[in-house]
Order: structure tokens, then sequence, then C-alpha cells
């Protein structure tokens, strides 16, 4: 019989990491689109590692810093009674790292593309940085977001690496589709492997298309 | 009252320029800044707004200080009680005509201002229109009624007519004057345009170089641009009382000429005398 939890699993961490990234990227995003300094490249750099880094390499790193053996992970444990590794916690925080140059990204170039002058507009008539950022600068890219939270949850709906180095592959807990799909194929169940395989192809396809179609939309409209 | 003492070594085209300029411009008048392209006009204008820092100086506007290097004041553009019209706009593309005026309004002011600038502006039949739908001249009445609807200190406008035909610039020059005279606004206005400097303001600065050459009256300015006694044009029409409407180069002027058998296309020959020389509107003629 074969168990959906790997799938639901995989929505529910694609749902939540889509979700915190989309809350911490938008302010980030629109630091990184202002003047340029030394410090902000440095920041960049570091937001954009899990671009070019294989995700074994990012997963190594969070379980060593998750682990209780160490610094960090022994402080979470002994002061929040927090343990990140083997953990759906640990594999949220793990895939908002590995997932946040896919959402801040899109909406750092959304927002450079705009003319300055309408930021400026809003400043003049009395609308704080925040009030701009909400009010008038996120309105007019909707189709940046749109591509930025799209990118972020099929990014991690296809995570594999990061999920297994931090995760392991516990059923309910932290076996999410990618892996179980895996596990399915080492063990020579092909139909299961099948059945997982093809809900993901699906559903990826699916959320492309709105994407596109909505994109269609807004750009028949005029919009930036 | 404005005032204000600036210094800024600014980065152009062609090279280094250093932007000094000082000057004190009353409440309520309509003052023009004129000069090449690269003399320092915008930076001025944002530095006024805010939007730019002076390395130097200070800005005092009625009782407030805006910017002072010595006490290190510089107060945010949102604090600054300034109107601003982009050369772009700057409107807001997912706001209709109605919402982009009202935006700059609290939640608990009272709109009627804003359905008196929709009206002022001829803009009342368009107020629920995207900002995509209208033409330049329409979005630029829009700009100028969103800048407005605070009834700032001081109204900057950054060459607001340079992008419209030249009939809808007459209207909207006509517009801007109104709207400068009935909510009693201190305006300074960039521009490239004799004609629309002379209509419009009662002092014109001349920016070259960073520095201001000539503060003046805009017609007695834009007279003494001419060189005497080298003015050479063509008679373009006579009027009733005899006076001549001459075409020089590509402006006009109305003179009462000595000899009275003048006609059209008659060549003549100037000397110019500020106190019987008047600039014409180009579109009168």
């Amino acid at each position: 019989m074969i168990k959906f939890d790997p799938i639901w699993l995989t929505l529910k961490l694609a749902f939540g990491t889509t979700l915190i990234l989309f809350i911490v990227a938008v302010p980030l995003a629109n630091w990184l689109s202002g003047k340029r300094n030394i410090f902000k490249t440095v920041i960049e750099a570091i937001v954009s590692m899990p671009l070019v880094l294989p995700p074994t390499v990012i997963g190594f790193y969070l379980l060593l810093a998750f682990s209780p053996a160490n610094g960090f992970g022994k402080w979470l444990e002994q002061w929040l009674n927090l343990r990140l590794v083997f953990s759906f916690s640990g594999l949220l925080i793990a895939s908002v790292i590995y997932s946040l140059p896919f959402m801040v990204h899109p909406i750092r170039s959304g927002l450079s593309s705009l003319p300055p002058s309408l930021k400026e507009a809003a400043y003049s008539l009395g609308k704080t940085k925040w009030q701009t950022l909400l009010k008038v600068l996120l309105p007019n890219i909707k189709p940046s977001m749109l591509t930025a939270i799209v990118l972020s949850f099929a990014h991690t709906v296809g995570e594999f690496g990061v999920v297994l180095m931090i995760g392991g592959n516990m059923p309910g807990k932290t076996r999410t589709a990618s892996i179980a799909i895996y596990d399915e194929v080492e063990t020579f169940n092909y139909y299961n492997a099948n059945v997982y395989a093809g809900i993901l192809l699906v559903l990826s396809f699916i959320t492309l298309l709105i994407l596109y179609s909505f994109n269609r939309k807004t750009q028949q409209q005029g919009f930036y | 009252m404005i005032e204000f003492s600036l210094h800024k070594t600014l980065h152009t085209a062609e090279g280094e320029m250093q932007l000094n300029v000082s000057a004190k411009i009353e409440s309520g008048k309509f003052v023009s800044l004129y000069g090449a392209s690269g003399s320092g006009k915008t930076s001025l204008l944002r530095m006024l707004a805010g939007f730019m820092k002076p390395e130097n100086g200070y800005i005092k506007v009625n009782d407030a200080v805006w910017f002072d290097r010595a006490k290190k004041i510089n107060t945010e553009p949102q604090h600054r009680k300034i109107g601003f019209v982009f050369q772009d706009y700057a409107l807001f593309p997912n706001m209709n005509v109605r919402e982009n005026i009202s935006f700059a309004l609290k939640k608990n002011e009272s709109k009627e201002i804003v359905d008196e600038l929709l009206e002022l502006s001829g803009l009342s039949n368009l107020a629920n229109r995207k900002i995509q739908a209208l033409s330049g001249g329409q979005q630029q009445r829009v700009a100028l009624a969103r800048a407005i609807v605070k009834k700032p200190s001081v109204l900057l406008l950054d060459e607001p007519l340079s992008a419209v035909d030249s009939g809808m610039r007459a209207q909207l020059q006509g517009t801007l004057a109104e709207m400068h005279k009935r909510f009693g606004l201190t305006t300074i206005l960039v521009s490239h345009n004799s004609d629309e400097i002379v209509k419009l303001s009662d002092t014109v600065f001349h920016l070259e170089n960073g520095k201001f050459q000539q503060q003046a009256a805009p017609a007695t300015f834009f007279l003494n641009a001419f060189t005497p006694g080298t003015l050479t044009g063509t008679i373009v029409a006579i009027e009733d009382n005899g006076n001549a409407v001459v075409l020089i180069d590509d402006r006009m002027i109305r003179i009462d000429p000595s000899i009275k058998r003048l006609k059209i296309n008659d060549k003549v020959e100037i000397i110019c005398d500020p106190g019987t020389v008047s600039i014409l509107d180009h579109r009168d003629c």
C-alpha cells in the first residue's frame, strides 16, 4: 500500500519554506536593491552561495552547526530545548537557507527595474520607506514576486541533498517525496517511485503554468 | 521665504563641476531655473527636495531649517513639505488617477481637496482610469495635482512640460499658473523654454557651470539675451494699431516701428531696447 505522507510532508515543507522566505526576502531584497556598498556586496555573495554550492556541502555544514555536540546546536538544546538535526524544524531552516537566492534575486531585480523616481515621489508625499515598499514598490513588481514564490516553492519540492543530510529519512517526519522516490528505487519498488515521481511532475507543471499565465496577463495590462 | 546656500561637487559628462549657489526666494513667488543641460538645475532641485545631500551649506524654508551642514541637520524628504513633479511624472501604475492624487492624504484627512484638484485639472471624468490609459498631457496633470494635494511649502517642477507637444504645453502652462495662484504656492520650475519662463515666472535664475550668473525678471533677461544692433528678422504680421510682429530665428517679438510703411515679409534690422520690445507667445501668430 502506497503512503502519501511523503507528498504531504513535501507540500508542508514547500509552503512553510516559501512563506518564511517571502517574509525574510522582501526586506532583504529591498535593502540590497538600494545604494551599493562593500557590506552589501558581501551579503549578496553569501545569499547567492546556494546557487553554486552542492546541496550536500550546505547540508554538511548545517548538520555540523545543528549538531548538539557542537557550540550552536548545544546552545539551542540547552537554552531553547530545540534539536534541529533529524527534525522537521531543522529541515525548514535548512530549506530556507538553501532556497534563499531563488526568492531574493527575482524580487531584488524587480525592485531595481523600477524607476527611482517612483520611490522618491512616495517620499515627497510624506510616505515612510516601509509604506513606500508595501504600497508602491511591491504592487508594481507582482510578476517578479510571483516568479520568486513559484521558484522557491518548486526548488523546495525538488530538494534532495540538503534534506538527506539534515533530516535523514524518517517516515512522516523528514522523508519528503524526493527522498521517498530514491528509497523506493533502492528497494526495487518501481511502482511507488513512479507514483511519487508522477505527482511531483504534475505539481511542477501546474505551478509553472500558473506562473506563466499570470505573467502573460500582467504583461497585457502593461504593468512594469 | 526660502533661503539657501549650497555647495556640492557634481560628476557630469564633462567631468567634475562645483555647484555653488545661494538665493532668497519670497513666499508666493514663481521662480524659474534656466540654463544649459548639465549646469546643475536638476541637482539643485533634488537637493532642495532632500533626494540629494549637499556637501555644505543650508536650506531654510520659512522658520524651518531643512538642511544645515554645520548643525548636522538634514530633514528627510518625507518631512520637508514639498511637492515634486518629476520629468517622467513617476505616477504609480498600480493606482488609478484618484488613488494617485489621494495617496498622500492620511486616512482621516478630508478628501475634498482631491475632488477640487480633479476638477481644476479637468480630470474629473478620468478619475477612475488607470494611469496607463492616459495621454502624456493627462499624466502630467495628475502628477501636478498629486504634488499639490498636501499644499506644500515649495512646489518643485523638474522640466514637467518637456515631453508634451506645444499645444498641450500651452494648456498645461495655464493650469500650472492657475494652481500656483489659487493655492498660494511658492514654485521653482526647471525649464529650457524661454516662452514658458516668461509666461509663468516672476524671476529667472540663470544657472551656468554650477553658479547663478544672473537673477532677473524673465522679460528683461531674455530681451537682454539678444545682442543689441545685430538682430535681423522678417515681418510676419502687422497689427491694427500699426505694431509689427517680427520673426527672429525661432522667436517672435512685437515692435512699434518708426517707419510706418512696413509690409509682411519685409526684412528688418532692430536695435533692441527692453523698454519698447516685448516677447510674444509663439502660438499667438
